[in-house]
């Protein structure tokens, strides 16, 4: 066990809430990028609750391991981390997305604490990791950079290219995430244009490449400690996760990708997330 | 035009992209060159009902916009008319090497329709606007250029790019426009601009979502202030309607440019170079993004904010129409 009982429940606590806070922030924002923001939350809880050496003082500090969110669209899961941290007054997100708010469905990395870099265009935010990655060796710097890509982000061909030029690098203080939720716009991405062998590409590109349980904080901390040891190859964790996890009326279902919820919808929601959450605890305590 | 029954009413119940979709599945029925390929945006663009109708004639190509501009480049090199579904940012700027070597050097006909144009992805934020298009695209030798004001214009401009032989940029917002036209027949033609309102005091001239705005502004101009401002619909931006403008400076010595987009080589800039080579004096003041990136926000409000919407034009008109401006009755001479 890599993470201890404590560390454990904390977590889940901790995604739990943000959870909750997420179908807040799209009822409040009329729409939202719902199934890709659940799909990823596990993973960024994790992230930074426990892996990421970060200063809630200051989200700038210089020597912060970073985190690029190249699938910018689940910014209003993101969001909750930041509001949950300090970094932004929870007050605010009761004006995300609206006219004259700092934040918009996509965050703007000069304009929100802690958002590494502005997304949004996909297929851009792995080669920003990079950058970061090259500049932290170059500056002598120890710190980590964290990327997560969608895995219809994976169809744009600039991924690959930033693949490549990590594999050419060996730049293991880069470590690749991708959230497998294995949906898209406009459907299942086997649909759309077909992704696999998925993992066999990264391996193929030069990476370790290793399929994990998206939503399982041990798998997930297991995985990124190996990352951190592993020297002679970069590594990719593909996140095995469900679009809209938790909440039963979007699991599974890529037309969730986008789209507002009711009041009642949202209820609903919450009351979904609570059983969730104790299935989720069961788990833990029988573990 | 033949075959297309689009009205007013089709207008309040569809948005600006099923009009699109709905007139190129129309066309598609009689002129089999026709395709249509999208990058994962089949239901954000609309085009998905095409898909439907014609499943052997859609491409889905997946989060890759690069290599859908250039796959449709090698489709209307061997005999298609392929019509490509994206947001106008990645048309313009993602996958604008592409539409540069591939589309517009090899001048082929790939029409590229292109919507959550400006700043109607309000909220999206700076990622998604696109107020740089216009500039980027008429900048590109043998690419045609059209901005249609409304859903009846999008469908005007989907039948005429079909007979254009080169390529075609059809820039077009998210979801619903506010109505400009009654019907498909008032006259449009590629490079002809429309005059929506009669006026000698001052031209306003428009495109796209602006439009409407300038003709609620020319209209209130007339009630309020007695002044008579004529209103351009300048749907194609490129080959622009030179005559419309030249004409515009004699008759009115005023004009205002209007547009959901950078004023720096858009409407404005295009109108501002066919003045200055004119050698005619004139007033002349652009309104849209003052060479800024658009904060977040609802589309209206957006406008409102960058001054492009009916209150926005009505300040600048009454700005501009109290300058004192010398009207020198030789001018028109030097031409
Ligand atoms: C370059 C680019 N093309 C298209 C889009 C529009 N878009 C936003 S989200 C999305 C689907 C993303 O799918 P995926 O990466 O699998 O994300 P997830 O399912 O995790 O939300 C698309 C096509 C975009 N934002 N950027």
């Amino acid at each position: 066990m890599i993470l201890d009982k404590e560390t454990l429940s904390m977590l889940e606590a901790k995604a739990n809430q943000l959870r909750h806070k997420t179908i807040d922030t799209v009822v409040y924002a009329g729409s939202g990028h719902l199934g890709g923001a659940l799909s990823m939350i596990d993973a960024a809880t994790l992230l930074y609750y426990n892996v990421m050496n970060i200063d809630r003082d200051d989200p700038d500090w210089e020597d912060r391991d970073r985190f690029v969110m190249s699938k910018g669209h689940a910014g209003i899961g993101l969001i909750t981390i930041f509001s949950d941290l300090g970094w932004v007054p929870e007050e605010d997100l009761k004006t995300f997305n609206l006219t004259g708010s700092k934040y918009g469905i996509h965050l703007d990395s000069n304009v929100v604490p802690g958002v590494d870099a502005s997304t949004g265009s996909l297929g851009h935010g792995l080669s920003l990791a990079l950058g970061m990655a090259l500049a932290a060796k170059q500056l002598k710097k120890d710190y980590f950079v964290y990327c997560m890509l969608g895995d219809g982000e994976c169809q744009e061909g600039s991924i690959w290219e930033a693949a490549m030029a990590i594999a050419h690098y060996n730049q293991t203080n880069l470590i690749t995430m991708v959230d497998r939720n294995k949906a898209q716009i406009d459907g299942e991405t086997e649909d759309i244009m077909k992704l696999e062998p998925f993992q066999e590409k990264w391996t193929a590109f030069g990476f370790h490449a290793e399929t994990i349980d998206g939503h399982d904080f041990e798998a997930i901390a297991q995985a990124i400690d190996d990352a951190k040891k592993r020297t002679d190859q970069p590594t990719c964790i593909i996140l095995d996760t469900v679009k809209g996890k938790g909440v039963c009326f979007c699991e599974g279902d890529y037309r969730w990708h986008y789209g507002g919820i009711s009041k009642d919808m949202a209820q609903q929601a919450h009351k979904d997330l609570d059983a969730y959450y104790d299935e989720r605890l069961t788990r833990v305590k029988g573990a | 035009m033949g075959g297309l029954t689009y009205n007013s009413i089709s207008q309040t119940r569809m948005a600006t992209g099923e009009i699109y979709c709905q007139t190129l599945i129309e066309m598609a029925e009689t002129d089999p060159r026709i395709v249509a390929l999208t990058a994962d945006l089949g239901k954000s663009s609309k085009i998905g009902a095409f898909m439907e109708r014609f499943p052997d004639r859609f491409y889905q190509m997946g989060i890759a916009e690069q290599n859908m501009y250039a796959v449709a480049a090698g489709m209307a090199k061997s005999g298609l008319i392929p019509f490509t579904s994206s947001f106008a940012i990645f048309a313009s700027c993602r996958a604008l090497d592409q539409v540069h070597t591939d589309i517009c050097y090899q001048n082929v006909p790939v029409k590229m329709i292109s919507s959550h144009a400006g700043t109607s992805f309000g909220q999206a934020g700076t990622t998604h606007h696109s107020t740089e298009d216009i500039a980027i695209m008429r900048s590109l030798a043998n690419l045609t250029v059209i901005c249609p004001a409304d859903g009846m214009e999008t469908a005007n401009a989907v039948r005429a790019a079909v007979e254009i032989p080169g390529p075609v940029y059809i820039r077009i917002n998210r979801g619903y426009d506010q109505q400009v036209y009654e019907d498909l027949d008032y006259g449009f033609e590629v490079g002809k601009a429309v005059e929506l309102h009669p006026g000698s005091d001052l031209t306003i001239i428009a495109m796209g979502s602006t439009v409407f705005q300038a003709l609620q502004a020319a209209r209130e101009l007339d009630a309020v202030d007695k002044i008579k401002a004529r209103v351009l619909d300048m749907h194609t931006v490129k080959p622009i309607d030179r005559e419309a403008i030249i004409k515009a400076v004699h008759d009115t010595r005023r004009v205002v440019t209007v547009e959901d987009h950078t004023v720096i080589g858009g409407l404005g800039g295009a109108v501002a170079e066919v003045i200055a080579e004119s050698g005619m004096g004139c007033a002349f003041r652009r309104l849209g993004l003052q060479d800024c990136f658009s904060p977040i926000g609802l589309h209206e409000d957006l406008m409102s904010y960058h001054g492009i919407d009916t209150n926005g034009i009505l300040k600048s008109v009454r700005e501009l129409m109290q300058l004192d401006f010398e009207e020198d009755e030789d001018w028109a001479d030097e031409v």
